[in-house]
């Protein structure tokens, strides 16, 4: 993820430096500012690249200051559009409404953790929560060592472990899923920000096991082997769930899936270029997203998103205590672009107005 | 006339100059961002801790876990490279023929100027495979094929070096002992090896002293797990892989661990320090001994 990060980082640079001369006349122009998830980051990176292809004119800024840290800024108002790797919370939520600051709710990809071990591996059958969270919390450390240790019954082998490295956002969002607390590991771990020494390292060794982006794994399958995810909940599918395009999306694959979204700012959206720009995210989002790694939501989600954006519907549906777990997309936009004409802010008075916009 | 000397003479110095600063600036920078760590870490801790986990929550900054990585790698590439190079600087220099020698030493010198990444990737993707057959449990990333492949890697260091020392070697003392009635063999390892031993020990030195900065091999084939451990088949990291990893993670500068890198650095610096002068001392000592 981190190379990909750098190259659209250089490719951004350049094509910055190559944009400074060259003023066209296609009538987009001006700049959009946005900030929040490193998850997200890859994706909104992305499009902002491909979108340059489209409007030259526009200047858009992506950064990086972490979900919550985005939303901080968004609820100042300083940014048109905040990456965010989990819903609104709703202290944020209350902080934007403090400041006026309405924003429009959209979801574009998900993103699943793989959790593999070696294709020679033949007694994981499935592992529970709970078990990964035996192997891999902090009191772990030079203490589960072997398969025994995690269920009776396995063998006395040793278990070798390998996992993201401390940087990447993937450490982060397993550490917090299976732990319940960002950043809480066992430290003697092979760590790596490079997930391919994590498929060579699982696939060269016997009693390896081993967590990454679910993209990883769909472009190794036969070097490795998929370790099913029980999380104790019948409620988002019984049982054990191996992950999948499907089960990461419909939300049965839990704790380690969850949906991306992107904030905007609904002052912001009616800007000319911000209304492109939002456009071109949805209409491409399906390709790229894939092509950085994600699961994109199903294709139907994209063309209701893009509809909710266009009636400006605004606030969260995630409020109170509604959970992301086992929850349709694509159920949950056609509910709120359908019945939601309370909310629907009436776009056209403030275009007419300009200054209103600003 | 002497002011072109005086020029000539203030370039030839300005040059030994820059290596000589750089040196005492590598050093400098080495030991200011050292102390700082040391400030904040106990050096006992340092050095008797049995876990390395400085960028986990529970941080524990035992550097013996990256250095018993360093020592396992070196040692096994020693353990290839002593025997190996020592036999082949004999046989090029007692019983081949001179016209071969003249041939086979340049050869086996490009196995020193193979790219490192090279040799880590055989390692990674032909060694360890192969090796698996006969150990099923091992690592992916194991220390025994980083350090074999290293070892084939310093084995030129050790050959040539030791087949130099072999050919400075007074012939007089070589005709002595066949005049003895020594064999062959006996003229070798009896008379030979022992009246060239600084030299082959110089070489050995040298060879260790890369082994232990090595880099590339051991970054891609022995793994990125710190573990105080002795057992060729796990996977372990080496002080250099450490460096590495560090430098190009997301680790914020100025902060604690980022200065362990400069900590692990200064380790490195130390054992590569000691090990140059040793073998300035044994040369100083030994050298003049036959001339």
């Amino acid at each position: 993820m981190k190379q990909i990060q750098f190259i659209l980082f250089a490719f951004f640079a350049l094509t910055v430096i190559s944009c400074g001369g060259n003023r066209s006349s296609d009538g987009l122009s001006g700049e959009i500012t946005i900030d929040g998830s490193s998850t997200v980051y890859p994706i909104t990176e992305a499009v902002a690249e491909e979108f340059r292809n489209v409007g030259p004119d526009v200047r858009v800024t992506v950064g990086v200051s972490g979900t919550g840290g985005g939303f901080k800024k968004f609820a100042r108002g300083e940014t048109d559009i905040s990456n965010a790797s989990r819903p609104i919370s709703e202290s944020e939520a209350a902080l934007c409404k403090e400041n006026g600051v309405e924003f429009i709710e959209l979801p574009v990809a998900y993103d699943g953790l793989a959790v593999v071990v070696n294709p020679a591996n033949d007694f994981v059958d499935y592992l529970t929560v709970a078990e990964l969270k035996k192997i891999w919390e902090p009191a772990a450390q030079g203490e589960v060592t072997s398969w025994s240790q995690v269920r009776a019954g396995w063998p006395d082998e040793p278990i070798n472990l390998y996992g993201a490295g401390v940087a990447s956002g993937t450490y982060d969002y397993f550490t917090e899923a299976v732990m319940g607390e960002a950043k809480s590991s066992r430290g003697d771990y092979t760590a790596s920000e490079d997930d391919n020494v994590l498929v060579q390292g699982v696939s060269g060794d016997k009693n390896a096991l081993g967590y990454f982006g679910l993209a990883y794994y769909e472009e190794n399958q036969k070097k490795l082997k998929l370790v099913p995810i029980d999380d104790g909940n019948d409620a988002n599918g019984a049982g054990p769930v191996s992950p999948s395009m499907e089960s990461v999306s419909n939300g049965t694959y839990q704790p380690l899936a969850r949906p991306e979204f992107i904030y905007i700012n609904a002052a912001s959206a009616d800007r000319k270029e911000m209304k492109a720009f939002v456009k071109f995210y949805l209409e491409n989002a399906p390709q790229l997203v894939k092509e950085v790694g994600y699961v994109p939501l199903e294709a139907e989600a994209y063309v209701f998103a893009a509809q909710k954006f266009e009636k400006g519907v605004t606030g969260t549906i995630f409020g109170s205590g509604t959970s992301v777990v086992g929850i349709s997309m694509v159920e949950l936009l056609k509910q709120e672009t359908g019945a939601a004409a309370g909310t629907v802010r009436d776009t056209t008075s403030a275009a007419e107005n300009p200054a209103s916009s600003q | 006339m002497r002011i072109r000397e005086k020029i000539i003479e203030g370039l030839l110095f300005l040059c030994s100059a820059i290596t000589v600063l750089t040196t005492f600036g590598i050093l400098f920078v080495l030991l200011s961002e050292s102390i700082k760590f040391f400030s904040e870490v106990s050096i006992i801790d340092f050095l008797t801790d049995k876990e390395w986990t400085p960028l986990f929550a529970d941080k524990q900054f035992g550097i013996m876990s990256l250095v018993s990585g360093t020592l396992l790698t070196t040692f096994i590439a020693i353990l290839v490279a002593l025997p190996l190079g020592l036999t082949i600087a004999v046989y090029l220099n007692e019983y081949a023929d001179r016209r071969f020698t003249e041939v086979v030493k340049p050869i086996l010198e490009i196995l020193a100027s193979i790219p490192t990444v090279v040799y880590g990737f055989f390692a990674l993707l032909f060694v360890t495979p192969m090796l698996q057959q006969a150990f099923p449990s091992m690592s992916g990333f194991n220390a025994l094929s980083a350090g074999l492949v290293m070892g084939v890697m310093i084995l030129p260091y050790v050959s040539s070096l030791s087949e130099d020392a072999l050919r400075a070697v007074p012939k007089s003392l070589r005709e002595a002992a066949y005049g003895m009635g020594s064999t062959k063999f006996q003229t070798a390892f009896r008379v030979m090896i022992p009246a060239a031993s600084s030299g082959i020990i110089v070489s050995v030195i040298l060879a260790i002293s890369r082994a232990i900065g090595e880099t590339m091999i051991v970054a891609i084939a022995a793994g990125q797990e710190p573990k105080l451990t002795l057992n060729p088949l796990e996977s372990v990291e080496t002080i250099t892989t450490y460096i590495v990893q560090v430098s190009m993670g997301d680790v914020p500068r100025d902060s604690l661990e980022y200065r362990t890198i400069f900590a692990a650095g200064i380790t490195l610096f130390v054992f590569t320090f000691a090990l140059n002068n040793i073998s300035v001392w044994v040369r100083k000592k030994y050298q003049q001994k036959y001339e």
